[in-house]
């Protein structure tokens, strides 16, 4: 693979009439974290959720441009999309874990890519909650029902299950917006650790996050890619001056 | 209400001896409601009273016992003695509306799914008018059409002579469609977009999404629905009397005419007077199918209880 994990070029989303995303050709590079920063509705959770086809879903929604994931256009309608998304984790605001238990929601995924045999189901689902750090937490109670964890560990039980069917890039939509400050900082930790194995895309409101966690950071604004570079630079002397008042907390 | 700073507003109306606007409005909307609500418990506690008192009088005053109503396999309310066994009408109502719920439980729940999964505009602008519409046909018109349509189909394909469980349940899984396809609708629709998502997010299929996460989360739901509509079919009388025969005896087969609680009390109240023995026995009947309706609501407040945890 080279450098970059994938690329979008001039990538377009509608809802119906209103175009959400405006032509945005953006390179996410190997093993690294970009931010997806801006307003509210400014698109970069469309964008996010176009990368793996969950625009799908939304009966509204059409996807013009292209999105190029190791040599294959995803934009393609011929695209098989349960191999995309098992390529492509993703995580959202909210943690969702089903109502199963805590072995169920990490093998889910991967029992439908492969992984039958039970012993090496076991081991899958040790080695995703150890990468997740939760493994300790709840190696005990792995039968049990998903939903006496607390939130943060919600959260990192949803990031292991990505991490079950061997995704080698991951989405993350406001990931630790909805958690305490201990919960949030637990995740960051772990998305450091993650970026050694995984390319990640996150969608945060929080500038300091963005700057603490992340390796280039984009500006979206009102569906258009404003500004995107590496962190250092976006946060120390941005190139748009809209940037700089955005990070700046001047609007937005 | 009660709040001190109304009451501080109200203390210069008290003297000019007015109730003020709003506090009269308050007091007559409260007598409104609490007077409707009185002549509800008053109805409900009088009819329930009515049925037990009437149907208790059999075993009371009668010296019939109980095991024999429950158990006894012969109804001869014209007999010398008269023999009130009512178990064959227990066994016409559990099979017919069980089965009518083994049927209906499978299209409803494929039904609702089609509306809210897989094609929610034809599902919403077709179907859901079309389920709608069932649930508004009156049970004489289903009773009907069942005696001409599927009696006779029964008749020809099947041995017997098409009256009998099959045709009943048939014309009750119709009947109880609508009930099962809208709840388990209501159901799907509430459920959190998120866990859709989570597992259409890591490669699961439409189907394997549907089977594996969101069947196994809204169980409780469904299953509401399903016993909702046993219940509705339980307590159907017409339609069914039209179809099942009503012979007061156990049927050997789907193809056997039967008859449930509800088609004999329907068939018999006419020809007993009030007060007599027979007529007594059939308010009996009236409740056993009330207390059934007590054990549904029971099973649907326990799945409920399940669904909020």
């Amino acid at each position: 693979m080279s450098h970059n994990a994938f690329y979008t070029k001039n990538l377009s989303v509608y809802y119906g009439e209103k175009q959400a995303v405006r032509k945005v050709s953006m390179e996410f590079p190997n093993r690294e974290v970009v931010a997806l920063i801006g307003p509210s509705g400014c698109g970069k959770s469309t964008f996010l959720r176009s990368l793996n086809r969950m625009n799908d879903l939304i009966p509204a929604a059409r996807i013009e441009g292209e999105v190029w994931i190791g040599g294959d256009n995803i934009c393609d309608p011929n695209t098989d999309v349960v191999r995309l998304r098992q390529r492509i984790g993703m995580v959202w605001q909210r943690a969702n874990p089903f109502h199963k238990s805590i072995y169920e929601n990490v093998a889910f995924g991967a029992r439908y890519h492969g992984t039958r045999n039970r012993k090496e189901l076991a081991a899958l689902v040790e080695q995703c909650l150890r990468k997740t750090a939760l493994w300790d937490e709840v190696k005990d109670r792995l039968h049990q029902s998903a939903l006496a964890l607390s939130g943060g560990q919600q959260q990192r039980l949803c990031i292991a299950r990505s991490l079950a069917v061997r995704p080698s890039i991951l989405l993350m939509d406001e990931p630790a917006s909805a958690l305490d400050p201990v919960s949030t900082a637990k995740i960051e930790e772990l998305i450091a650790e993650l970026k050694k194995d995984y390319s990640i895309v996150i969608v945060t409101h929080n500038m300091q996050q963005a700057a603490r966690i992340s390796d280039k950071t984009a500006f979206f604004f009102l569906g258009d890619l404003i500004e995107y570079d590496d962190t250092q630079k976006m946060f120390t002397n941005p190139t748009r001056k809209s940037t700089d008042d955005y990070i700046s907390g001047r609007f937005g | 209400m009660n709040l001190p700073a109304s009451e501080v507003r109200s203390a210069p109306a008290a003297k000019e001896r007015r109730i003020p606007k709003h506090l009269a409005e308050e007091w007559r909307g409260r007598t409104y409601v609490y007077l409707c609500v009185l002549i509800m418990i008053v109805t409900i506690f009088s009819i329930v009273y009515f049925i037990a008192s009437r149907g208790l009088a059999p075993f009371i005053s009668h010296g019939v016992s109980v095991s024999e109503m429950m158990f006894g396999l012969e109804w001869r309310p014209d007999g010398e003695p008269a023999v009130f066994g009512a178990l064959p009408f227990l066994f016409g109502s559990f099979s017919t509306s069980l089965l009518a719920a083994v049927i209906a439980a499978p299209l409803g729940l494929c039904a609702s799914l089609f509306m809210t999964e897989i094609m929610p505009k034809l599902g919403k602008t077709v179907l859901q008018p079309g389920i709608e519409l069932l649930a508004g046909i009156p049970s004489v018109v289903y009773g009907f059409v069942g005696l001409s349509v599927i009696v006779p189909f029964l008749r020809d394909v099947f041995p017997g002579l098409g009256v009998g469980v099959l045709a009943g349940s048939l014309v009750l899984s119709i009947m109880i469609l609508p009930t099962v396809t809208t709840v388990s609708t209501d159901a799907l629709r509430s459920l959190p977009r998120g866990l859709k998502e989570g597992s259409m997010a890591l490669g699961a299929t439409r189907w394997q999404t549907i089977s594996r996460i969101i069947l196994p989360t809204l169980l409780p739901s469904l299953l509401t629905g399903v016993v909702l509509g046993i219940a509705r079919a339980f307590g159907e009388a017409l339609a069914v009397q039209m179809v099942i025969g009503n012979a007061p005896h156990i049927p050997h087969s789907l193809f056997e005419s039967a008859a449930t609680l509800t088609s004999i009390i329907t068939l018999s109240m006419g020809n007993t007077t009030s007060g007599s023995l027979h007529n007594n026995a059939l308010w009996s009947l009236a409740l056993m199918l009330l207390l059934m309706t007590f054990v549904f609501v029971f099973v649907v407040r326990m799945l409920e209880r399940r669904v909020k945890r």
